[in-house]
């Protein structure tokens, strides 16, 4: 044997390093950037709050005034903004809409592209890849002649739920892909089991494979709610009546057409705008951090 | 309970013949025993008895029905399959009913017969755990409660053992087989390994390359393998096989010794070939004098294997065979060693087609 031992005191420096080291790339990856961001979430919960706010985030004085859009119609001017309900029903429209559709054409689309044996299922799969790095504004003009020529611009309901499709569409391609991954994690013994058990291939799915994909079904319908939730210029460009803007495109409206801007009133509405993406990501963290570690665990 | 038949059965995946004419017949309550190496169809053979698989070629009946076409939840098959395939998301309870709920039967009645055959499995304590949450060999008993729950006519068992310890898995054969024997059901295991298959089996199907090499008791392919595959494939350590050239009916001239008939009818058979395998199991070589062998050897390796010893040995060049000897032997690689092989014993192969070449000793020969 050779005279070489374990040296613990230089082993354990060495971890104290490595963690430090480590403390400080978190430091300045994660932390450092954050704090502005952080620094504005708190300004904007000042502003909605307060009637008077010095240097951007010391609150002044608690008043729920900014907020009287909840309750009653504000006027700016001569301008008239429609009331908040019917335009947030709007955007709930719009995102549960958007949800919906993708969810069920995702699942669909998934379920074949994952399990079943076609001419192209490949070149599908890239071409489902490519479409989605086309932002919608690239397709902007194309959809307002496609609309034109149908008779959809302007037309108020109507056009809103031709960009809940629209978006659906853009959406889906990358839901079918998430999708995909999560039944592609389902083994097929595990499915062989189910028709030897005494399914047929559609109770198969309801009863084994869908419960095992159902994590996989909410991420795709809490991103799509969010995407159409967040969506903009598609509603801003082809709706024109105010009576059927969602919130996007409201907040967008206070902001731009006056010199004079009520910031407190613009806080509490980007708040309130906010709020189902907050609700979202607590409730549904534990769920998105299963995903990225790895779809369904048995 | 159902006998089983394969009728000209194969199954093609693209250019790949995964099951290549298998002709097989299963009697009602036997217990027959799919072995082969890894990816020779045995897997693919039993999801077509399953009715997952449609086959290429060929029908299977049960008893004298066609079920070619039947979907598996028709067959009234129970399977285990080799990841045991339990639904995770089902508690253990569940997941034996689940076949039962299929069935739509009373909520009792479901009740009863789970708790019947987990009781039988010593696994009613688990009930209420999900499948995570349980050992390997615990998860198998539940995949096997699952088959077994709906009482169907066939069991189809796939590689259950080869996920278990060795302990384990010696315990759950005789198990397995006991079961099988008390419900009286038709049952086809498959498994890659020769010992679970000889002491399971009432009979055995060698396959090969999706082809069947040879179906027989254990007893007759242990004795009798019909080809040099099987007798490579059986036995541990497996078969010796010694390439020899036949130079009249009475002499074959074996690397490293020659070997003389002393039998007629050997002679005759003997010259309708050019070259031969000489086999001979390891058991069957015992060592001796000088005066008595029948072949001089060197020793390369000496193994123990718990009863017998394990000896490698060297007849020519790079030829080497293994024998077994009692662990009474003094011996140490570099030994020079007289071997006697049993007379009747021997096996010879044709060495081109690997056919087995039958032939009779007469009794009292030398
Ligand atoms: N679904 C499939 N698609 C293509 N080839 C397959 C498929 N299933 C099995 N095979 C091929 O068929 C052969 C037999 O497979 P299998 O029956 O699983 O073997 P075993 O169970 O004996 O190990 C293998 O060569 C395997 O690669
Ligand atoms: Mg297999």
């Amino acid at each position: 044997m050779s005279k070489k031992y374990i040296d613990i005191k230089k082993i354990k420096k060495r971890i104290l390093l490595e963690k430090i080291a480590k403390a400080l790339i978190v430091l300045f990856v994660a932390v450092i950037p954050s704090i502005p961001i952080w620094l504005m979430y708190l300004g904007l919960i000042a502003q909605a709050f307060s009637s008077k706010v010095t240097l951007g985030i010391i609150p002044n004085g608690f008043t729920l005034k900014n907020w009287r859009f909840l309750w009653s119609t504000i006027q700016m001017g001569l301008k008239k903004y429609p009331n908040i309900w019917p335009i947030t029903i709007n955007s709930l429209y719009l995102a549960l809409g958007t949800a919906l559709l993708v969810t069920f054409v995702a699942g669909l689309a998934g379920y074949a592209l994952s399990r079943m044996e076609f001419r192209g299922r490949t070149k599908m799969m890239e071409f489902i890849l490519a479409l989605h790095a086309f932002p919608s504004i690239v397709l902007l003009i194309a959809l307002f002649v496609l609309l034109n020529k149908l008779g959809l611009y302007g037309r108020g309901f109507i056009t809103l739920t031709g960009v809940m499709i629209t978006k659906a569409a853009l959406e889906a391609p990358m839901g079918a892909w998430i999708m995909k991954g999560f039944f592609d994690n389902v083994p097929w013994d595990i499915e062989w089991a189910a028709l030897v058990d005494g399914c047929n291939r559609l109770t198969a799915w309801r009863k084994v494979i869908l419960p095992l994909v159902l994590p996989g079904f909410a991420a795709v319908a809490v991103f799509a709610f969010l995407a159409g939730w967040a969506e903009f210029i598609m509603a801003f460009t082809f709706i024109r009546e105010d009576r059927w803007w969602p919130l996007s495109v409201m907040i967008y409206h206070v902001i731009g057409e006056y010199k004079f801007v009520d910031w407190g009133f613009l806080a509490a509405l980007s708040l309130f705008y906010a709020l189902p993406t907050i609700i979202f990501f607590v409730f549904s963290q534990k769920l998105l951090l299963r995903i990225y570690v790895g779809g369904v665990k048995g | 309970m159902v006998s089983v038949k394969l009728d000209k059965v194969s199954k093609y995946f693209g250019k790949v013949k995964a099951v290549d004419d298998v002709t097989l017949y299963i009697r009602d309550g036997e217990f027959v025993t799919l072995l082969g190496p890894s990816g020779c169809g045995k897997t693919t053979t039993l999801l077509m008895i399953a009715g997952i698989y449609k086959p290429t070629k060929g029908r299977i009946y049960f008893d004298d029905i066609d079920v070619t076409d039947i979907p598996p939840k028709d067959r009234n098959v129970g399977m285990v399959f080799q990841s045991y395939a339990l639904y995770p998301h089902m508690t253990v309870y569940n997941n034996i009913a689940f076949p039962l709920k299929l069935k739509k039967l009373p909520k009792n009645e479901i009740d009863k017969k789970v708790r019947e055959v987990a009781k039988l499995l010593k696994i009613d304590h688990l009930l209420d755990r999900k499948p995570s949450q349980l050992s390997g060999g615990q998860q198998q008993r539940v995949a096997l409660a699952r088959a077994l729950v709906k009482e169907p006519d066939v069991l189809l068992l796939d590689e259950p053992l080869s996920n278990l310890d060795a302990l384990l898995r010696v315990y759950m054969r005789a198990e397995l087989k006991r079961l099988q024997k008390t419900l009286g059901i038709t049952a086809i295991y498959v498994t890659h390994d020769q010992i679970e298959a000889l002491s399971m089996s009432d009979r055995i199907v060698v396959m090969n390359n999706g082809r069947i090499q040879q179906t027989g008791t254990p007893d007759e392919i242990y004795s009798k393998p019909s080809n040099t595959f099987v007798a490579s494939f059986i036995g541990t350590p497996p078969m010796n096989l010694i390439p020899c050239r036949v130079i009249d009916g009475k002499t074959l001239e074996c690397l490293g010794f020659k070997y003389v008939f002393k039998d007629e009818i050997a002679e005759k058979i003997l010259n309708e070939h050019k070259e031969v395998y000489f086999g001979i199991r390891p058991e069957d070589i015992v060592i001796t004098n000088k005066d008595n062998g029948d072949a001089e050897a060197t020793i390369l390796v000496v193994e123990p294997i718990g009863k017998d010893l394990v000896i490698t040995i060297q007849l020519e060049e790079e030829h080497t065979i293994k024998i077994l000897a009692p662990p009474s032997i003094n011996l140490k690689p570099g030994d020079k060693i007289y071997l006697k092989f049993k007379k009747e014993k021997i096996h010879l192969f044709d060495k081109k087609t690997g056919q087995r070449i039958e032939y009779i000793i007469k009794k009292g020969e030398e």
